[in-house]
Parts: structure tokens; C-alpha cells; sequence
């Protein structure tokens, strides 16, 4: 993966290039933009509601039976917003989409499609890079967005639901809106932005760099996948240090 | 490539002592040929001779260690000179895109580079797939056509660039007789009507024969000869006549 992080790099510098043509591609962004949020809406919805449920779950009665039963809603509201709802999306997001791409550029790169391209004077990075990340910087952040809320809603259930923790809705919602201000949200969407440009770029570069056939393929997506999910936990390490107060 | 020129003839092209080597294996070893503007000049030689590597050379998509490539004289190594003329290729397997339609794959030129609005693409593309008999495909994917098919409409995407120089990878590989023949005079047709430049690259015996102005016989990254079909047929090189005459014959009992 280290190997090529200066094509990475490279590539990234290259698609910023090429960022006045976007309302150019217009088209293929919303395309792009649809199809993320089309594949990944129902599983960001379950996946969020059942990790704000389990935090709850796992800090509610310890908490309660230490007297400290107003800061369930502040924990969970505060881990989700910053961590885990940026850093589980885009894991999610890479495998889902990131692979999808890999393979997509991959595919076409195998069997000259790309090679096509070159010949009729249309740039591989304007045509597919670009609409490509611009698509998922956008839409990785508005799932995290959603993530957030639903996972909210999924820990203030089980406190409620939940005979050893026993929080109503309203005062968990309460103490959260105590806790957990709109920078706290902010701070998780812009993660999630930087974790949407790490899959876009490094899921796109696999796929342009892409030999052989199917097996080649295979391995694109694989690399894509894992170095996206390196990347990421590397990235969300350095970003928290940098985001903490 | 695109172009600002309106000649619509064909386009000279000189290749002198082309290199190339991909880590230790030389795979071109100094080549050196000519072709004339409206000829069609087919290349030929076994698999693994250098023939497809030699043709990305020319559409720019390798460059070489060694040597030059000039159009009309002017070397196009230089983007200017490159973007001055405009030449197409015609992928062995069609390299047709698969998330388009047939007709937005032979309108992608027009439409990426906004040369044309909407409804004069759509009329362009219509009379290029008509021009190749494939008018009724437009709405057609590229998976629901057959080889020959799909090799056709990459033909009518060369086309809508208005080329001056066509290259084909293997146009006639994996076709059976019937669209084999189909294709040839396809390119034939091509030459009749726009005195396009056309060089081809194949191993196929009936295609170089029947439509070649010249012929060149590669082997192992070199020219071994170039002349007129009936030259080529003659020339005494056990290469060369291996090639154009290994038969398959089975062993009577």
C-alpha cells in the first residue's frame, strides 16, 4: 500500500485539477451520488440503529448503578457523533462502494475501455475519477448525518425499553442535547468527509491500476478495500488528535 | 485525437527505429516503416511478435525508448502536433463501454468534448451506425451484440471522429467467416469513401491478402519484409513463408 502513495497522492492533486469541469459532469455525479445512497441507505439504517442500541445496552446499567444514569444519553450521543458513526460508515461505505469502484474502473481497464477513452482525447480522471469522488465526498458525510440521528434514536429506544437502565425518551434526549453540541456533529461530518475522499481516491486508483483479468480485478477490489480501511483508522487517529480540544 | 484541421484525406506516417523493452525483454527492436496517406497497410507476424505493443506506440497510449513516429512528417510525440490530426482505433475485443448504450459509446467523442448539440449527435451517430448496418442497435447495450457486432459499431465510433488514420487491433480475430468478410470490406468501403489511412494489425491470412496495399511480416520485434501482397507471398525467408503457409493437416491412417 505505502508503495504507491505518492500515485495516490498524485492522483488526488490531479482530480482537484480537474474540479472546474465538475458542473460539466454533472450527470454522472448525481448518477454516482444515487446509486451510493441507493446501495447504502437501508444497511447505514440498521447498522446505526443497532450500535446506538448496544451502546446503550453495554454503558446504561453500569452507569445506572453508579447514580449516573443522566450521562447515558450524553455517551452514547457523544460517541456516535464523533466516532462511531464516521468511522463504522465509512468502513461500511468502503466495502460497499469502494469495492464496487475498484472493480468498476478495474473492469474497464482490463478489457481497454479506458484505453478507448485515452484515444478519443476524454482524461480517465475527468470521466471517472471525478464524478466518482465528488459523489462520495458529498454522500459519505449526509449518511454519516443520518447515521448519527438514527443511532440516537436506537439508544434512547433501548434506554427506555430496557428494565436495567429504564431512561424515558425524553430525559435521554435531554441530557444528550446537554452533552453533545452541533460542533460535536460537525466534527464527526467533516471525519467523514476526509474518510470519503480516502476511499474515493484510493478505490479509484486500484482500479486504474488494475493487470491481468478477473483474478487482477479481484485483487483490486480486495487492496481497495483493506488499504481504504487502513487508511481510514489511521486517518480517524490523526484527525481526532487534531479535532481535540 | 482530436483536431482543428478540415482535411479529410488520409494522413502519411513514418515509424523510424522504434524501441521498446518492458523490464528486460526487448519487445520492439528498432523498427522502421512508411505509410502512405489512403493506403491500407497491414502488419503481420505470430502472437507475441510485438504487433499490438508496436500499435500503442502509435495511438499514443506507449511511448518509446527509442526512435520516432511522424505524421505527415511532424513527430508526434509532441502533444501539439499529436492534437493536430485526428486518428482512431479499433480495439481487438471492441473496447466498447458497457454502462453505455451503442449509441452513446459512438457519440461519447461529440458528446464529452461538446462539439455538437444533443439532436446533431443523434443524427450523426444514426447515419455512422447506418453506414456500418447497425442502425437499429442505437438502443442496444454492448452485451446484448455479438463480436462482430461489437466490432462493427467500435468502427462506426472511429468514424464520428472523422479520422484521417485508423488503426485496427486484430479486426478480424474471434469472427467466424461470414463476419470476418463483413468487416473487410467494411474497411475496404472506408478507404473507397474517405481515403482514410488505414493500418491494421493481424495474423488473419484472407484479410492482409485481400485488402492490403502492402504488407509488412513483423517477428520477433523486427520488420523481416514489406512489399505489395504478391511480394510478401514470394519473399524467400523461411520465417515469413512458415507463417503464411503453416496448415494444420491430419495425419492419414
Amino acid at each position: 500500500m505505502f508503495e504507491n502513495v505518492g500515485e495516490i497522492l498524485l492522483l488526488f492533486w490531479r482530480t482537484v485539477l480537474a474540479l472546474p469541469l465538475a458542473w460539466r459532469q454533472r450527470q454522472k455525479v448525481f448518477d454516482q451520488f444515487f446509486e451510493i445512497g441507493n446501495a447504502s441507505l437501508l444497511m447505514v439504517c440498521v447498522l446505526s440503529f443497532f450500535i446506538g442500541a448496544v451502546i446503550a445496552l453495554q454503558t446504561g446499567p453500569v452507569l445506572v448503578e453508579r447514580g449516573l444514569a443522566s450521562a447515558v444519553g450524553g455517551i452514547v450521543g457523544i460517541s456516535l457523533a464523533k466516532e462511531l458513526a464516521p468511522v463504522m460508515m465509512a468502513i461500511l461505505i468502503a466495502g460497499r462502494i469502494g469495492s464496487a469502484m475498484a472493480a468498476e474502473i478495474g473492469s474497464m481497464r482490463v478489457y481497454q475501455e479506458i484505453d478507448a477513452l485515452r484515444t478519443m482525447n476524454i482524461n480517465p480522471i475527468h470521466y471517472l475519477v471525478l464524478p466518482r469522488l465528488l459523489a462520495i465526498a458529498i454522500a459519505l458525510p449526509m449518511l454519516v448525518v443520518f447515521s448519527i440521528l438514527v443511532g440516537w434514536l436506537g439508544g434512547a429506544l433501548v434506554a427506555e425499553a430496557n428494565s436495567h437502565i429504564a431512561i424515558p425518551f425524553q430525559a435521554f434526549f435531554a441530557n444528550l442535547r446537554d452533552i453533545v453540541g452541533l460542533e460535536d456533529v460537525a466534527n464527526g461530518v467533516f471525519k467523514s468527509f476526509c474518510f470519503a475522499i480516502i476511499i474515493g481516491v484510493v478505490s479509484c486508483h486500484q482500479g486504474l491500476v488494475t493487470i491481468g483479468g478477473p483474478r487482477g480485478i479481484g485483487r483490486s477490489v480486495t487492496k481497495a478495500v483493506v488499504n481504504s480501511i487502513i487508511l481510514i483508522v489511521i486517518f480517524d487517529y490523526l484527525l481526532t488528535r487534531i479535532l481535540l480540544k | 485525437m482530436n483536431s482543428s484541421t478540415n482535411n479529410r484525406s488520409g494522413v502519411s506516417l513514418q515509424v523510424h527505429g522504434l524501441r521498446k523493452s518492458f523490464d528486460d525483454e526487448e519487445v520492439l527492436r528498432g523498427i522502421d516503416f512508411e505509410v502512405q496517406p489512403g493506403e491500407i497497410f497491414v502488419i503481420m507476424g505470430p502472437s507475441g511478435s510485438g504487433k499490438s505493443v508496436l500499435l500503442k506506440h502509435l495511438i499514443g497510449l506507449e511511448m518509446p525508448d527509442e526512435g520516432e513516429i511522424l505524421i505527415n512528417g511532424e513527430s508526434i510525440q509532441s502533444p501539439e502536433i499529436a492534437a493536430k490530426y485526428r486518428m482512431a482505433m479499433v480495439f481487438q475485443s471492441g473496447a466498447l463501454l458497457n454502462s453505455l448504450t451503442v449509441g452513446e459509446n459512438v457519440g461519447l467523442y461529440l458528446s464529452e468534448h461538446r462539439l455538437k448539440p444533443p439532436e446533431e449527435i443523434a443524427r450523426i451517430v444514426a447515419e455512422k451506425l447506418e453506414a456500418v448496418g447497425l442502425k437499429d442497435t442505437v438502443d442496444k447495450m454492448p452485451n446484448e451484440l455479438s463480436g462482430g457486432m461489437k466490432k462493427r459499431v467500435a468502427i462506426a465510433r472511429a468514424l464520428v471522429i472523422e479520422p484521417q488514420l485508423i488503426l485496427y487491433d486484430e479486426p478480424t480475430s474471434e469472427l467466424d467467416p461470414i463476419s470476418a468478410a463483413v468487416i473487410s470490406e467494411e474497411i475496404l468501403k472506408l478507404k473507397e469513401r474517405i481515403h482514410v489511412t488505414s493500418l491494421i494489425v493481424s495474423h488473419d491470412r484472407d484479410l492482409a491478402f485481400g485488402i492490403a496495399d502492402r504488407i509488412a511480416v513483423i517477428g520477433e520485434g523486427r520488420i523481416i519484409t514489406i512489399g505489395p501482397p504478391d511480394e510478401v507471398k514470394r519473399f524467400n525467408d523461411p520465417a515469413v513463408q512458415n507463417f503464411l503457409h503453416a496448415d494444420f493437416q491430419r495425419e492419414s491412417k
